[in-house]
């Protein structure tokens, strides 16, 4: 299958998990939002949110059992970098309310305005520091 | 029952970002490299997904309520406010950096790469100090 039809065919799946996700429970689909609130001391819905995220972590296992691939690529930068791009991550998508899913795919698809320009900003944010890293420091 | 299908979510979700080529790095950094060999990979896999989500909410949320629940949790903040910009320009400054987002992160865990280890440890300690600012603020 074409790699670009294979990513339509991705995103459609993800578009269904969301979809099935509000249907049943009636939550939006935010990775960010749902793995987060596992860390929260207050959450009495706990037991959906860990199904969720192990859901997520054994896709790409069942994946490679069906057929051999689990699809997960190679980090491409070093720990240092990692470990800043983690904290960056995690930061900006708590204070930020959402993360590529719960803003860029759910809030898109609603049209939220804040959603559309989160989407907007971390998408131009990425371009910028990808064009720094890659073109002017000449890679990591 | 909700449990179930919370699971079943997050394994289409899991099976969706592997099969749309999310769960390499390198795919993700050539989507965000505009100047370089540009990768739209990630541009049909957020078509897919927002077409897809755009139709199923519009059938879903006519409805009362969730099958399993006695109400939809969505969203209620509307402001476009320094936070959620600043927020947004931090995390796409960290996924430019290693060209992972939250999803991909836990759907690669499995690969059990060590710096990839540390970057989930780093986000979950972004999260925390992210939910301590929250409330020194309120």
């Amino acid at each position: 299958m074409h790699t670009w039809l294979l990513s339509l065919l991705g995103g459609v799946l993800i578009g269904g998990a969301a979809v099935l996700l509000m249907a049943t429970l009636g939550r939006i689909a935010g990775v960010s939002g749902i793995a987060g609130g596992l860390l929260r001391r207050d959450v009495a819905d706990r037991s959906w949110r860990l199904a969720f995220v192990l859901g997520l972590v054994v896709g790409p296992v069942l994946l490679w059992l069906l057929h051999g691939d689990s699809g997960i690529g190679l980090p491409q930068v070093g720990l240092p970098w990692m470990a800043l791009a983690g904290l960056l991550v995690g930061v900006g998508t708590g204070i930020g309310g959402g993360c590529t899913s719960g803003h860029g795919v759910c809030g898109v698809a609603r049209l939220s305005p804040r959603s559309l320009l989160a989407t907007a900003v971390f998408t131009l944010f990425g371009i910028a520091t990808v064009y720094v890293v890659r073109h002017v420091l000449g890679g990591l | 029952m909700k449990i179930l299908l919370a699971l079943l979510s997050g394994l289409l979700f899991g099976i969706g970002l592997s099969l749309g080529g999310m769960t390499q790095p390198a795919v993700v950094l050539g989507f965000l490299d505009v100047f370089g060999q540009w990768d739209p990979r990630l541009l049909f896999v957020m078509a897919g997904a927002v077409l897809t989500t755009a139709i199923g909410y519009r059938l879903v949320l006519r409805r009362e309520r969730p099958l399993l629940h006695d109400s939809f949790r969505l969203p209620t903040a509307y402001r476009l406010d320094a936070r959620l910009i600043g927020g947004a320009a931090v995390f796409g400054i960290g996924w430019g950096l290693g060209g992972y987002c939250p999803g991909p992160v836990l759907a690669s865990l499995s690969g059990g790469f060590p710096s990839l280890i540390v970057l989930f440890a780093s986000m979950l300690g972004g999260w925390w100090l992210a939910s301590h600012l929250r409330q020194a603020k309120a």
